[in-house]
């Protein structure tokens, strides 16, 4: 059964993509493996994201809730995502606070819906605080050790 | 030792400035207390019973001179002319005011030091082998790893919202001097036909429920130390427990799944890590490890004169055998009888950063049991350095023994805490040291923590003391058998507690027993080990 409980195009905030958002509701990951047609989905913390590998083709949106901030699964979902080839939006939704956004850009999210809107100034330099990063992660960035070693 | 270069300096430099920008914001009622309270945790900003208290990372505790001094500074400037060495390597101070804390940060940054992930549901400071680098049993120096781990899990954006903290320490020997399975991930340096690899154990820990890690892979090739330890993070942060903050640590899960299970999803998750690629360069581990490199050792006499009987008693206990043999470590013990454990004034911080200088290759170990160590003293050195440490209160002969003990800072400052640590640890030291009993003893480890969160260490104490709250006073419960050496065990309780005056009388006869029942060349724990609890049960309850 499709539920409608996704976030609305106008709910996003932040959007670091240049393709036409998708325009309708997502379902829970329960309902995206049943239903062959759903092109947008949303992931709780509790959900395993890897069910949802082999239908990443038809995908265009994946949303990640934050129920809470302090929840960290979305972090790892995100990842999983990115690593398993999925290019479409990766959308956080819910408790997302300026001081995530810079490592939520990094797990591979490219549009966020915050619950309550973030001051624009404050976001946009907590999106640039590390100039410079130590690990690999989904944003394909040259790490710290890359640069230092590079020929 | 490691030197930042340009690039770990900015990483620190623009983290002051983020948490800058953090306090700011809290300020303004942009961020709220809840909303604030892990950002300051992660800066290492604690709210105690009566004031912030700030904790300071010491990486694999290693550590200069002129850190040190900036320690010894920062205690000054900032706080009451103190400060206070953790069980994990790190310095606390007490007394902190939030709207200083930001240029006390930026004071730590100017000498290659932060607060960064000592706090909070994230990977914390790494810990190691106190001998690092100079014990004679390390297969080798175990730092280039840990340092390799603290780049890693600096800032790692997947990791920083972890269901519960998460502490990992190195080692690189038999001998376990970092109490390595009892942390989240334990990892032994080891070689396999010449190969250098990871021995990794998981799910170990202290807390309201101790356990030992058990073995999860027996040998990690050094080229995929991360990818493994990232395997290790992501299946706990996908699956560790967050319904209950008292079953969120990776002991629970790894308990809970088995590790059969944990192993096996841990080895799904490091084979598709591996494809994905998110090891570092090799050249990375190369380029650390050149920092690490051993100083330039003079041969020397072997031998001291030992005519002075205190000199020779404190070379006896508190020196270690070095790998040089002209060379010992020498142990700074923070543990005057009667003292406070832990506790060091900046004088006697800028007294140990001077004997750093001029004995050690400008090198200073802070050690898991709440001492410093100069890790490479010249044996010919050895009357010098006894003499100035003696002069400033740091001479006592007592590692190891009864005297040594780990103590929270319990109801004194924690606002977690059920009774108080401190004045037990210094009535113990003071009764053993008065009545001659410590040197009788010989090795008996004794912990104290004041509450069950275990900061104290008190499971994996030979002795252990714990402290609670008995409607409305403090009563204290005795367990034995605890170690956190490579005979890892966790300690059993005695019976009823007993009240502060009962629980130092109980300590007493519990050494009593020891001493008629003891065979040659046993320790306290040999002896539990071989007689059992009953022993000891009927002497404090019959």
């Amino acid at each position: 059964m499709t539920t409608n409980l996704g976030t609305s195009p106008d709910e996003v905030q932040f959007r670091f993509r240049d393709d036409e958002p998708v325009d309708h509701a997502t379902v829970t990951v329960d309902s995206c493996c049943d239903q062959t047609n759903a092109t947008a989905v949303r992931i709780e913390p509790g959900d395993d994201t890897r069910v949802l590998l082999p239908f990443l083709d038809r995908l265009a949106l994946v949303e990640v809730n934050f129920p809470a901030f302090g929840d960290g699964r979305g972090y790892s979902s995100a990842r999983i995502l990115r690593e398993a080839g999925f290019t479409g939006e990766l959308r956080a939704v819910g408790a997302v606070l300026i001081d995530q956004l810079s490592h939520m850009r990094r797990c591979g999210f490219d549009s966020f819906a915050p619950d309550k809107r973030l001051d624009e100034e404050d976001a946009l330099r907590a999106f640039a605080t590390w100039e410079n990063v130590y690990q690999r992660a989904a944003d394909a960035r040259r790490t710290i050790a890359d640069k230092r070693h590079e020929a | 030792m490691y030197r930042y270069d340009q690039y770990d300096k900015a990483m620190v430099d623009a983290r002051v400035a983020e948490f800058r920008d953090q306090a700011r914001r809290r300020l303004e009622g942009k961020l709220t207390e809840d909303q604030f309270k892990p950002l300051r945790l992660m800066n290492g900003l604690y709210l105690q019973l009566h004031a912030y208290m700030l904790r300071v990372a010491i990486p694999y505790g290693t550590i200069d001179a002129r850190q040190m001094e900036m320690l010894a500074d920062i205690a000054d400037k900032y706080d009451r002319g103190y400060g206070h060495f953790t069980t994990r390597q790190n310095i606390q101070y007490n007394w902190i005011k939030l709207e200083d804390t930001a240029d006390a940060l930026a004071d730590l940054a100017t000498v290659e030091m932060h607060a960064i992930q000592t706090s909070g549901n994230c990977i914390r400071n790494i810990s190691a082998d106190h001998f690092a680098g100079a014990a004679a049993d390390e297969v080798v120096d175990p730092r280039p790893y840990a340092e390799l781990m603290r780049q890693w899990s600096s800032f790692h954006p997947e990791f920083t919202y972890l269901p519960r903290k998460f502490k990992i320490a190195v080692i690189a020997s038999e001998k376990d001097r970092a109490a390595m399975r009892l942390h989240d991930i334990g990892v032994r340096i080891v070689k396999r036909d010449g190969e250098v690899g990871a021995e990794f154990y998981a799910g170990g820990g202290m807390g309201r429920t101790p356990m030992i890690a058990p073995l999860i892979r027996d040998f990690v090739p050094i080229d995929q130390m991360i990818t493994y330890a990232e395997a290790c993070l992501r299946v706990y942060n996908r699956y560790g427990r967050r319904d209950n903050k008292y079953k969120a640590r990776i002991k629970i899960l790894v308990h809970e799944l088995g590790a059969a299970e944990y192993i096996r999803q841990v080895e799904e998750e490091f084979a598709h890590m591996l494809s994905v690629g998110v090891e570092p360069p090799r050249e990375e581990l190369a380029r650390i490890a050149e920092y690490f490199a051993p100083p330039a050792f003079v041969d020397g006499p072997k031998t001291v004169d030992r005519s002075d009987p205190d000199f020779a008693l404190w070379v006896d206990r508190n020196t270690h055998r070095h790998k040089h043999d002209a060379y010992v470590s020498a142990v700074i013990s923070l543990k005057p009888a009667g003292g406070i454990p832990g506790d060091a004034t900046s004088e006697q911080m800028r007294l140990v950063a001077r004997l750093a200088r001029e004995y050690s290759f400008d090198e200073l170990r802070v050690m898991h049991t709440q001492n410093l160590l100069l890790p490479h003293v010249r044996i010919a050195d050895l009357p010098a350095v006894w003499q100035a440490l003696d002069e400033a209160g740091l001479g006592s002969p007592n590692m190891d023994t009864i005297e040594d003990i780990i103590a929270c800072p319990g109801l004194d400052y924690c606002s977690l805490a059920n009774a108080r640590s401190i004045p037990l640890a210094q009535r113990i030291s003071e009764r053993f040291a008065e009545t001659g009993r410590t040197e009788v003893v010989g090795e008996l480890k004794l912990k104290i923590s004041g509450c069950i969160n275990a900061c104290g260490h008190h499971h994996a104490g030979h002795i252990g003391i714990l402290g609670v709250d008995k409607k409305g006073t403090e009563n204290y419960q005795l367990s034995l058998g605890g170690s956190e050496a490579e005979d890892v065990s966790l300690a059993k309780i005695t019976g009823p507690g007993f009240d502060e005056d009962g629980v130092i009388a109980a300590v007493e006869k519990v050494t009593d027993v020891y001493l008629a029942a003891r065979s040659d060349g046993e320790r306290f724990l040999d002896t539990y080990r071989r007689i059992g609890m009953e022993p000891f049960k009927e002497a404090l309850y019959g």
